[in-house]
């Protein structure tokens, strides 16, 4: 017998006991062609295995499942319900988004005039000015919450500065820097964006300390990953959060976590962040919506809950290798917020698998 | 069915069932509806064969160049008579048809040495030399009672592998 063929059940969770992670494909063997003993010309004609997962992948494929965006189910369609719902919708785009954009608006009138003096007025006493500006982003980040009326559960001891420590957590939208930013301010580091929020990433998130990255520029790893570690080596800059997927996944799934969060050479504290699909959906699916109007969405619904875990703090194990310690990470993430592993790159998004992947599989 | 712009009704869906020869339940065919539609991102009706390298399930698959050339440009009937073929309804003579034409590149009714190395050489890559390869089949090819000229039609096939227990299946997921 020298086929093994794993039938790729769709509705079957992907193995993910591996020990080699760079292998993008999961189970699933090509035929072995070194002739142990008779090879006949049956074993060499069925190629039914191979095609079997590639019918597989086209019926339902694990990476798509993590984008997508199921929408919920209407209920509003009786005689009773449909009234309910209209004046829901009156309530919400009526009363309660007015009152939103109101609070919102009166937020950043107080920021933008306590957040400008202070940065120009107390150039010169540093560390005074830079606390101040954490309080002021901390304090904008809670109107914000609130204009979507956020109800966010925090769980777990909440992060001490320390030096030579990174947080990372899942992506499930914009809005999770947000939230951790409300409670925390974090340096984080983000795709620079187009339009409005680019403005504010340039101005204000300047003063927590950001880190930019451009996906579609190729050198940026190198670039980005010394920018992480002069970061982390400096005991003034607030602590550094990281989201490891590197794209936004539908808070269902993770996808696999980039390494460079983990080869700092520091602690790495987890955090899991869940939400609760009750009222909105938080993924922001970027191909389908852009930010604003994701934002709009949320604003005009009745709330937005989640639930934040941070975790306990984990350092490379010895013998353990980056992207094992990456893995584990997510494995730990992963259960605390109930969402499955699935062994992709994020990045494949944007980017189809190179030839070189294929060959990889080839004789696995 | 979700939020498709066109939807089937229960004509189409008999319809595209004696298509395929009933090798789908009705459910599960508007469950590959709401697929193609997800495939089919301009909604015109067809999927571009490059569609499907964006699945990296599919694109990393040693076959997907050999598949995408059958793939070509599929409406829905034709989407779902190249899947029955992974139905566990359909026959193991329709199995055996499907592994034939993903072997005969020309689509000419013949699978020439050529057409098998070609298959070889994608399932194999770097694993084998060529020499290796050509070794190896024209030895296969000669036990069987074949030579390196000779040209394989369906009947050859559905001698060879007629009588193994083939398994060829993708479950179509039905919620």
């Amino acid at each position: 017998m020298n086929s093994s063929g794993v039938l790729k059940s769709s509705s079957s969770e992907l193995d993910l006991d591996r020990p080699n992670i760079e292998d993008y494909l999961p189970s699933g063997a090509a035929i072995q062609q070194e002739p142990r003993g008779k090879l006949r010309l049956h074993d060499l004609l069925d190629i039914s295995p191979t095609l079997s997962e590639a019918a597989g992948a086209i019926v339902d494929d694990s990476f798509t499942r993590c984008f997508k965006s199921n929408p919920p189910e209407p209920w509003n369609w009786n005689i009773y319900l449909f009234p309910l719902w209209c004046f829901g919708v009156f309530a919400r785009y009526l009363i309660i988004f007015p009152t939103r954009v109101l609070v919102l608006t009166i937020g950043w009138i107080i920021f933008l005039s306590s957040f400008i003096p202070v940065h120009f007025l107390l150039k010169g006493h540093d560390k005074l000015r830079r606390s101040i500006e954490r309080s002021l982003v901390e304090m904008i980040c809670s109107f914000f919450v609130a204009s979507w009326t956020g109800v966010v559960r925090y769980h777990g001891p909440r992060p001490s500065r320390r030096p030579k420590q990174v947080f990372v957590a899942n992506h499930t939208s914009m809005i999770d820097f947000i939230v951790l930013e409300q409670m925390t301010a974090f340096a984080v580091i983000m795709q620079k964006h187009p339009g409005w929020v680019g403005l504010l990433q340039s101005t204000i998130l300047e003063s927590v300390g950001c880190i930019w990255f451009n996906r579609s520029e190729a050198k940026d790893r190198e670039i980005v990953a010394r920018k992480l570690r002069e970061h982390v080596q400096g005991a003034d800059n607030n602590p550094l959060l990281i989201f490891p997927e590197g794209t936004c996944v539908n808070n269902h799934y993770t996808v696999m976590f980039k390494k460079g969060a983990f080869e700092l050479g520091c602690t790495v504290c987890p955090v899991a962040i869940k939400y609760n699909k009750i009222f909105v959906d938080a993924f922001w699916n970027s191909r389908k919506q852009s930010f604003t109007k994701h934002l709009l969405q949320l604003m005009t619904s009745w709330a937005v809950v989640c639930d934040v875990w941070y975790l306990e703090p984990q350092n490379l194990k010895p013998g353990e290798t980056p992207i094992e310690f990456a893995e584990r990470v997510r494995d730990i993430i992963s259960t605390r917020a109930g969402l499955k592993m699935v062994p992709w790159d994020g990045y494949l998004k944007y980017s189809r698998p190179s030839p070189k992947h294929r060959e990889r599989n080839i004789g696995s | 069915m979700g939020n498709t712009s066109s939807m089937l009704t229960q004509y189409d869906i008999e319809e595209v069932q004696q298509h395929c020869k009933h090798a789908f339940t009705q459910q599960e065919i508007a469950s590959l509806y709401q697929r193609f539609c997800h495939l089919d991102r301009n909604n015109c009706g067809f999927i571009p064969s490059d569609e499907f390298l964006s699945i990296p399930e599919f694109a990393v698959n040693p076959l997907s160049q050999s598949l995408l050339r059958m793939l070509d440009g599929f409406n829905f009937k034709e989407f779902i008579a190249f899947l029955s073929a992974f139905s566990p309804r359909s026959t193991l003579q329709h199995k055996i048809e499907f592994i034939f034409k993903v072997y005969d590149t020309d689509c000419n009714g013949k699978v020439s040495f050529d057409d098998m190395l070609t298959v070889l050489r994608d399932l194999t890559g770097q694993y084998m030399s060529e020499h290796q390869r050509k070794e190896v089949l024209a030895q296969v090819l000669e036990e069987a009672g074949y030579t390196k000229d000779s040209f394989l039609v369906l009947s050859d096939f559905m001698k060879i592998l007629g009588n193994s227990d083939l398994k060829m299946e993708a479950e179509v997921p039905v919620d």
